[in-house]
C-alpha cells in the first residue's frame, strides 16, 4: 500500500495545504488502490474517477492560489442514499438503480466546497433499511477484517471503504444505528450528529423524524474535520437547525477528569457472553482510568426501544416511499391502468425488507390502527427522551455497547426481528435525537477459529454537545489505540 | 391490540402487488413483528404527550421571494416516459 494512502484526513489536508503533495496525487494514489482492493470489499457501487480527477484539480488550483482548505484533497466515500449531480444515486435498490441525480446534496457540497475528493458512492442497505448490507439488490460488501462476514450496516459500504483505506471519510446516514453500528463492526468512528444538525437536502429519506448524515473515519479527529465542514443550517432543510456549530476540531481535552460517564443499569452486558461481558468491563474501567468518574444511571424505557422504533420508522418509510410509484423517476413496469402500473413498479423495484416496512408502516398507520400503533409508538418515544434527560441531570456522556455482537457471518440473522435486535443500544439514543459515536474499543472471538473481531463503545451526549462528545472519544482513542493500521483484508494488496 | 393482519388488504393500501408465496411469508412476519411491538402495551402511556419532534423548533418560514429551482429538462430528463414537457402515465379516467 502506498504511504498516502495511510494518511489520515487530517494529515492530508495538512500536507496538500501546505504544498507537499497535490490533491491529484493523492486522488490517483487512492484510485489505484480501490482497483486493488475491488470485490474483496466491495464497497463501492459506483466508481466516480473522473469527477475525482476534477474535484483533485479544483482543489489544487485553490491551494496554490492560497486557498487553506479543510480537507484539502481528502478522498470520501459517499453512501449511495446522497444525491450527486450527474451521478447516478440508487438507494440499493432496483427502483433507483439507474436514476441519475438532478441536484447535490448539501452535505456533499459542504464536502467538495471544503476540499473534499468523492472517490465513489458506497453500498447500503436498500434505502438504509438493514444493519448489514445484505439488503443491498445491487452488490455485496464484505467487513475488510474477515471476508466471510458482513461490514454492518445500513452504511455498511462507507464504513468497509474507510477501514480499507478506500477514503479516509464516509458519508453515511444514521436513522436507528446505521452510522454507529457499522463504524463498530469495521473499527471505524461512526458519528451520527444531533437531529437537526446537518442538512438532509438531497438525502434520500426514510425516517424523517429520526435521519440524520455523519461521517466515518479511522480517527476522531478526522470525524470531527468532516464534522465541522458539514454541520449547520441550510436554508433548504426546515429540520436544519439555526443554532451556530462550535468547531470540533478546536475542542481538546487530554484526559476524562471531571467528566461524569453514566453506565446504563437497564444495558447490563452479561447477556452478551462472557467474552463481551469482559471487553467492555474494560472499556468502562479504560474511561475510569483515563479520569472519568463512572456512575451508574437508569434508563427504565430501555427494552422497549426496538419496539417503538419499529413502530415509528416503517410508518414514515411507507409515507416516504409512496413517491417511488413509476411516474416521474426510476423504474416503471407497464400496466392498464395506472393502479396496476404503480403495484407492478413497486412489486418488482423493492427488496424484501423494504415490503415488510412499507407493509408494516401502512398497517401501523391505516384506519382503526393508527392510535393503538403510530401514537402508542410516539408516547413511548416522550419517555425516551424524558428518561435521558433524567439521565444526563447526573452525567455529562453515556458509554454502552454500540452493537449487540461483533459482525455476522453472512445468511446468520434470516429472522427479521434477530436483525432489528442488533440496534438494541443505538436505537433509544436515535429516538431522543441525541448525538453519539462508536468508537473501536477492543476485539473479540466470535468462535473457535474465528479472526478477532472489533467492537465499539458508544458514547453518547446530551443534545448539540458534539464538541464535547468527540473530545472525549479522542481522549478515550488516544488513551486505548485499538485501531489497527492494515486490515486482514488488505494484507496481499500491493498498490 | 388485534394481532392478525389482512395482508391483501395492506398491500393494496401500500399500492404493492404481492405473490402469494409473499402473502404468506410476510402475513407470518409482520404478525411476529407485532407479537414483539406489542410489548409496548405494558408502558402506561396515559399522562405522556406524543412526540412531534425532539429538537424542540418552531414553525420554520422562509422569506417570499422568488429563486431558481430546477430545470425542467434536467428533471423530466429521468421521467420513465414523458411527451414533452409533461410526465406521461396511463389513462386514469375511464372513459
Amino acid at each position: 500500500m502506498n504511504d498516502a494512502i495511510r494518511m489520515s484526513a487530517a494529515t492530508i489536508a495538512r500536507r496538500v495545504n501546505a504544498g507537499d503533495i497535490s490533491a491529484r496525487e493523492i486522488t490517483e494514489a487512492t484510485l489505484v488502490h480501490v482497483d486493488a482492493v475491488g470485490d474483496r470489499v466491495g464497497a463501492y457501487l459506483t466508481r466516480l474517477d473522473e469527477l475525482a480527477r476534477r474535484c483533485a484539480d479544483a482543489v489544487d488550483r485553490r491551494v496554490a492560489q492560497g486557498e487553506q482548505l479543510p480537507l484539502a484533497g481528502v478522498p470520501v466515500a459517499l453512501k449511495d442514499n446522497l444525491c450527486l449531480t450527474d451521478s447516478r444515486t440508487t438507494c440499493g435498490s432496483k427502483i433507483l438503480e439507474h436514476w441519475v441525480a438532478p441536484y447535490t446534496a448539501t452535505a456533499v457540497q459542504r464536502i467538495m466546497s471544503n476540499g473534499g475528493v468523492p472517490i465513489g458512492k458506497a453500498n447500503m442497505d436498500e434505502f438504509a433499511m438493514g444493519s448489514s448490507c445484505e439488503n443491498s439488490a445491487l452488490g455485496v460488501t464484505r467487513n475488510p477484517y474477515d471476508p466471510s462476514r458482513v461490514p454492518g450496516g445500513s452504511s455498511g459500504g462507507s464504513a468497509a471503504a474507510v477501514a480499507a483505506y478506500e477514503a479516509a471519510i464516509g458519508l453515511g446516514s444514521d436513522t436507528g444505528g446505521s452510522i454507529r453500528e457499522p463504524g463498530a463492526f469495521c473499527n471505524v468512528i461512526g458519528f451520527k450528529p444531533t437531529y437537526g444538525r446537518v442538512s438532509r437536502y438531497g438525502l434520500i429519506a426514510f425516517a424523517s423524524s429520526l435521519d440524520q448524515i455523519g461521517p466515518l473515519a479511522r480517527t476522531v479527529e478526522d470525524a470531527a474535520l468532516a464534522y465541522d465542514a458539514i454541520a449547520g443550517y441550510d436554508p433548504r432543510d426546515s429540520t436544519s437547525v439555526r443554532r451556530s456549530v462550535d468547531l470540533a476540531r478546536d475542542v481538546r481535552l487530554t484526559d476524562l477528569k471531571g467528566l461524569r460517564i453514566g453506565i446504563v443499569k437497564e444495558f447490563a452486558t452479561s447477556k452478551l457472553g462472557a467474552e463481551i461481558d469482559a471487553l467492555y468491563a474494560r472499556a468502562y474501567g479504560d474511561l475510569e482510568r483515563l479520569g472519568a468518574e463512572i456512575v451508574e444511571i437508569s434508563l427504565p424505557t430501555a427494552d422497549y426501544g426496538v419496539a417503538t422504533y419499529y413502530l415509528i420508522a416503517p410508518a414514515e418509510c411507507s409515507s416516504n416511499l409512496a413517491r417511488f410509484d413509476g411516474v416521474r423517476y426510476g423504474l416503471r413496469v407497464e400496466g392498464d391502468d395506472v393502479g396496476t402500473m404503480y403495484e407492478r413498479t413497486r412489486a418488482a423495484g423493492f427488496g424484501p425488507e423494504v415490503k415488510r416496512r412499507v407493509l408494516i408502516g401502512t398497517y401501523a398507520l391505516s384506519s382503526g390502527y393508527y392510535d393503538a400503533y403510530y401514537v402508542r409508538a410516539q408516547k413511548a418515544r416522550t419517555m425516551f427522551a424524558q428518561d435521558f434527560e433524567r439521565a444526563f441531570a447526573s452525567c455529562d456522556l453515556i458509554a454502552s455497547p454500540a452493537a449487540s455482537s461483533p459482525a455476522f457471518t453472512f445468511n446468520a440473522k434470516s429472522d427479521p426481528y434477530s436483525m432489528y435486535m442488533m440496534d438494541y443500544y443505538t436505537i433509544p439514543v436515535s429516538l431522543a435525537g441525541l448525538p453519539a459515536l462508536s468508537v473501536p474499543c477492543g476485539y473479540v472471538t466470535p468462535g473457535d477459529g474465528d479472526r478477532p473481531m472489533p467492537m465499539g463503545l458508544q458514547l453518547a451526549a446530551p443534545l448539540f454537545q458534539e464538541a464535547r462528545l468527540l473530545a472525549a472519544a479522542r481522549a478515550y482513542e488516544e488513551g486505548t489505540q485499538h485501531a489497527v493500521q492494515v486490515t486482514p483484508a488488505l494484507e496481499r494488496v500491493n498498490a | 391490540m388485534d394481532r392478525t393482519i389482512d395482508i391483501r388488504y395492506v398491500a393494496k393500501l401500500a399500492r404493492v402487488a404481492l405473490t402469494d408465496e409473499e402473502v404468506e411469508r410476510f402475513g407470518a412476519q409482520l404478525s411476529d413483528l407485532l407479537e414483539h411491538v406489542n410489548v409496548l402495551s405494558e408502558l402506561d402511556t396515559a399522562a405522556v404527550p406524543a412526540t412531534a419532534q425532539v429538537i424542540a423548533s418552531r414553525n420554520v418560514e422562509r422569506a417570499d421571494e422568488r429563486a431558481p429551482s430546477l430545470d425542467r429538462e434536467d428533471v423530466l430528463r429521468e421521467a420513465p416516459q414523458r411527451e414533452g414537457p409533461f410526465f406521461r402515465v396511463p389513462r386514469i379516467i375511464a372513459e
